[in-house]
């Protein structure tokens, strides 16, 4: 690898421009995230957060602006002309930076919690199956699961369900992990377990975590930064205890001051 | 009117033979229906616009001609072209035609069902297209098409009957014959019933089995 691909930011929003029909979602939005940052994205619903991560794990696309992840351009376009190379092979190859976590979790029904971790490597990157399913193993005790390879997705609990979910993303050793409001779905009782697991994963200084939560406790367990996210514009970010506890921007204090009412 | 049941046993080996051949007859044209509904499936699926509307408009044409005609045509007809084949040919042909028009739709409906964020759970977990379709898409939508497809057996089964027309010796054919020989209809006749009756009842239980060794483990029936 180069050492400018090395130096650049894990992820690179530049001048992005997102719309779904008349709804303009991001407006020329600029973000740049260090390797190895913890950053939580917190905003009211509807304002962009899940659009910016599914923008960035391929999901979408943009239509116009850049996008770049671990200094590789995922996306360059300019009236309408795509500038960054094209091809199969180098999407796969971008996309292997990056893993995602759902809210619903998302996990294959068909498939036990081992198999559902194993299938990464075994499918993408063509590792033999022991070789697949004894580094699943391992992945599902870090998350607390080690008696659970057997079970399927539907013999689980949310709170288990979505620990799977993170070791199946963690499987293909990306790094860059997105999170969109992965306890959002789970029992109160059940987010405790979750948020664990992601502390443990924060603990992985070279990896880079996006965050999209509504739960300040998530926010402030795990964040390096805070971004607040209004209409598609980054409306204030800074430290958690900043951008939390002392909020410069108006809007910010309304979102936290209504979220404290909820 | 009387039925002798004497007269019933004494068919009932001939027209087992028959039912041997709509049996065959059920299972080939059953195989070439599913082959034919992946085909149109296919077609119909991420194609350009040109080859999935042309698609749509042979299915239709599968659908809404009569088995009886196509059966006809490949039979009586295609010679004409240069093309003979023999009844059980023309017939399970015409019977993977005629239905596979409506397993292609029973798949769509699979396939349907299937959630769109399992795709992107694929993709996010970066697996090739092959790999997304062969491993995650069919064996989730093969879930809910088995009961149409054993819907769809029973009612090849009982579609072979027309197939006697253009003289295959399956169960209705050896019927007639009895009963043309015989002067005697009845008995012929109320087995078929039963035996076909046996058939589907047999038919059912095994997609009932079926299903529940596909069911997803961990899910309330
Ligand atoms: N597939 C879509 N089609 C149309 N509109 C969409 C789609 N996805 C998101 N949107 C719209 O884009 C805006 C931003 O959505 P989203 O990124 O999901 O917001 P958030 O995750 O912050 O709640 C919303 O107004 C939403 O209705
Ligand atoms: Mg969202």
């Amino acid at each position: 690898m180069s050492a400018t691909a090395t130096d650049a930011p894990a992820v690179r929003f530049a001048a992005a421009c997102k719309s779904f029909g008349d709804t303009r979602v991001l407006d020329r939005f600029d973000l740049d995230i260090p390797r190895g940052e913890k950053t939580v994205i917190i905003g009211p619903s509807g304002s962009g957060k899940s659009t910016l991560l599914r923008i960035l794990m391929t999901l979408e696309g943009i239509e116009s602006g850049r996008v770049e992840i671990c200094g590789e351009t995922l996306t360059d376009r300019f009236d309408g002309v795509e500038r960054a190379p094209r091809g199969r092979g180098r999407l796969r190859k971008i996309r292997g930076h990056v893993g995602m976590v759902f809210q619903q979790f998302n996990l294959f029904p068909h498939m036990s919690a081992l198999e559902n971790v194993a299938c990464g490597p075994r499918l993408s990157l063509r590792r033999s199956r022991v070789e697949a399913e004894a580094e699943a193993e391992a992945l599902l005790r870090r998350v607390g699961l080690g008696d659970k390879l057997g079970s399927y997705p539907l013999q689980l609990s949310g709170g288990q369900q979505q620990r799977v979910a993170i070791a199946r993303a963690m499987a293909l050793r990306p790094e860059v992990m997105l999170f969109d409001e992965v306890t959002s779905a789970l029992d109160p009782e059940l987010i405790g377990e979750v948020l664990a697991v992601m502390r443990e994963l924060a603990s992985e200084t070279s990896l880079t975590m996006l965050v999209v939560t509504h739960q300040m406790g998530v926010a402030r367990a795990l964040a390096d930064r805070v971004c607040f996210l209004e209409n598609g514009r980054l409306v204030e970010q800074g430290p958690p205890e900043q951008v939390l506890d002392a909020p410069e921007n108006p809007r910010t204090r309304e979102f936290l001051h209504a979220l404290n009412l909820a | 009117m009387e039925f002798s049941f004497a007269f019933a046993l004494e068919i009932l080996p001939k027209l087992l033979r028959g039912a041997v051949v709509t049996i065959e007859a059920t299972l080939v044209g059953f195989l070439l229906a599913i082959l034919v509904g992946a085909g149109l499936t296919a077609l119909r699926r991420g194609t350009p616009r040109l080859v999935s509307g042309v698609t749509r408009w042979v299915m239709e044409f599968l659908r809404s001609t009569p088995l009886l005609v196509k059966a006809y045509f490949l039979y009586f007809a295609l010679p004409d072209f240069g093309l003979t084949m023999a009844p059980f040919v023309a017939g399970v042909v015409a019977l993977g035609l005629h239905h596979g028009a409506f397993a292609s739709e029973i798949m769509r409906a699979g396939l349907d069902s299937v959630p769109r964020s399992q795709r992107e759970a694929a993709i996010a977990l970066n697996l090739p297209e092959g790999a997304w379709r062969t491993r995650i898409l069919i064996p989730q939508a093969a879930r809910p098409v088995l009961p149409g497809f054993g819907n769809l057996f029973i009612s090849m089964l009982k579609d072979t009957p027309v197939l006697y027309s253009i003289s295959l010796a399956e169960m209705m054919f050896v019927a007639n014959e009895i009963g043309s020989l015989q002067f005697r209809y009845n008995e012929a006749y109320i087995v078929v019933a039963l035996i076909y009756l046996v058939f589907s009842l047999l038919g059912a239980v095994g997609v009932r089995l079926l299903e529940r060794r596909m069911t997803l483990p961990g899910s309330r029936p």
